[in-house]
């Protein structure tokens, strides 16, 4: 029986479980809302290292393995490590892959990684390729502004449309034994290109891709949106959360109170200076495996539509003039 | 940079995120501006006038110590972590007097410390700040030019 509905959507009879999850936030991030949910939070955005990039690696080592104590889980037991990040070569992946000793394949997915992350470990599950998978994220606010723009010191102008990239790390264990919100199906995207060429305006150019994937799942499945509790963007920020609005209403889906983004939840847009919310992988981590994941045990929600966006540019790419290329996975959980 | 032309529906998909783009306050940052970078010329003369008058400096040249200071002093700062904080709300103010040009060679060296000082620091600091020494020196020779054939 072909576990696939519609278009790019699979259902799992065998819903895989988010076990554990495990959460690094930054500093900023933790003098956020959401400050309660997060396992650990860093008072010094170079945690102790001597460059930022460790200090992204070992809080996405940091994640895992409270992701692991959480389970009381130890690294033998997991059959694989899916994981990525924003730096060339995911190279956080890559050397957090190397401490843990898991068998490990490398994601590239943008700021939607947490999304692709889940979507691959649940369908690894439920096809029996694996009984235990560890997925993880990272991204870090200095690292990403050195790789993608302008030195961390330097003096300019920030945009009121641009976003803020998220430092921290997020983990989460998957599997079939112990409690935790079930996966139960998740629609695969397609790469969306509107035209968007502006690297400062990541909300406008992610926003079409999301708006495809989310009116997709509604298609594939059959489901009423208002079935779902929450049903949460990665990181469109304020400007893309809008457009993506008018794109569902264009296409005769109207959404209400339940769509959000997790970019607007990690921070206090009136209180900290963000601009247009928060991005980056760990946007969508911290809040979906911290704040999110504790909502779903505490049966404050039951049933989640994430949709991670990612903006699958390259440094080079927009150099050239080239545009944005996007994308959206969305995963569904439900208790 | 290549011009890819836009599907009829990308161009459609443009012009709503164009309407959407919240729009920066421009009357604002121009007032902070105009004040900022009056105040940092200001400190560009007095440090010209404490040149010329107190150090003695021949008042014609008395311009270049105080330039060589003003760029100590945007150094200084961005290295205190101190000129993101005030560009933020000075703009230009900041970013056109000589300060800018400080703040973008040692913020670039700042950042690629860790990648040594031969191919970290000394050659990315000007990444930034390349561009404007390029042009500089070009119309530098230009002009120079200019000046000898027709002086």
């Amino acid at each position: 029986m072909s576990k696939k509905t519609g278009k790019q959507t699979y259902q799992f009879g065998n819903p895989p479980k988010i076990i554990s999850t495990g959460t690094v936030a930054g500093p900023l991030e933790g003098q956020g809302p959401l400050h309660e949910d997060f396992d650990e939070i860093l008072t010094d955005a170079r945690n102790n290292e001597k460059s930022f990039e460790k200090a992204e690696r070992s809080m996405l080592t940091k994640a895992c393995q409270l992701a692991l104590n959480h389970a009381s889980c130890s690294t033998d037991e997991v059959d694989l490590f899916l994981a990525g990040d924003l730096l060339n070569q995911i190279i956080s992946a890559n050397f957090t892959a190397a401490t843990l000793g898991i068998p490990f394949l490398g994601l590239y997915g943008a700021c939607s990684t947490a999304a692709l992350g889940l979507s691959l470990g649940a369908m690894l599950l439920d096809g029996g390729f694996a009984e235990t998978i560890l997925t993880a994220t990272s991204s870090h606010n200095c690292t990403a502004e050195r790789q993608y723009r302008y030195p961390t010191e330097y003096g300019g102008q920030r945009r009121p449309y641009q976003q803020w990239t998220v430092t921290g790390a997020g983990a989460a264990l998957l599997g079939y034994h112990g409690e935790g919100p079930k996966i139960t199906g998740v629609t695969l995207g397609k790469v969306v290109d509107l035209g968007s060429k502006d690297p400062l305006n990541m909300g406008a150019a992610m926003a079409p891709a999301a708006a495809d994937t989310i009116l997709q799942h509604f298609q594939d499945t059959g489901w009423d949106p208002k079935a779902f509790d929450l049903i949460v963007t990665g990181d469109l920020g304020k400007v893309g959360i809008d457009l993506c609005r008018q794109e569902l209403a264009e296409n005769g889906l109207e959404l209400g109170d339940n769509f959000s983004d997790c970019g607007l939840l990690i921070y206090d847009l009136n209180k900290q200076d963000v601009h247009a919310g928060g991005s980056g992988c760990a946007a969508s981590a911290l809040v979906t495996y911290g704040h999110l994941y504790k909502k779903l045990q505490r049966k404050e929600l039951s049933r989640l539509l994430l949709v991670g966006t990612g903006a699958l540019h390259s440094t080079t790419s927009f150099q050239q003039g080239e545009n944005i290329p996007c994308i959206a996975h969305a995963v569904r959980i439900e208790v | 940079m290549a011009k890819a032309k836009l599907t009829p529906r990308q161009q459609k998909y443009q012009a709503k995120a164009k309407k959407a783009e919240p729009k920066p306050d421009y009357f604002r940052n121009a007032i902070s501006a105009f004040f900022s970078g009056g105040l940092v010329c200001l400190l560009g003369q007095a440090l010209i006038d404490f040149y010329s008058q107190i150090m003695k400096v021949p008042p014609k040249e008395a311009a270049n110590p105080a330039t060589a200071t003003m760029i100590l002093i945007g150094a200084l700062l961005t290295g205190f972590g101190v000129f993101d904080n005030l560009a933020k709300y000075a703009g230009a103010g900041l970013a056109v007097p000589v300060t800018g040009f400080a703040n973008s060679v040692v913020s670039s060296a700042l950042e690629f410390r860790e990648e040594g000082l031969v191919y970290g620091v000394c050659a990315k600091m000007f990444t930034l700040a390349g561009a404007v020494i390029t042009f500089g020196v070009i119309t530098a020779f230009v002009f120079g030019l200019i000046h000898a054939i027709f002086h």
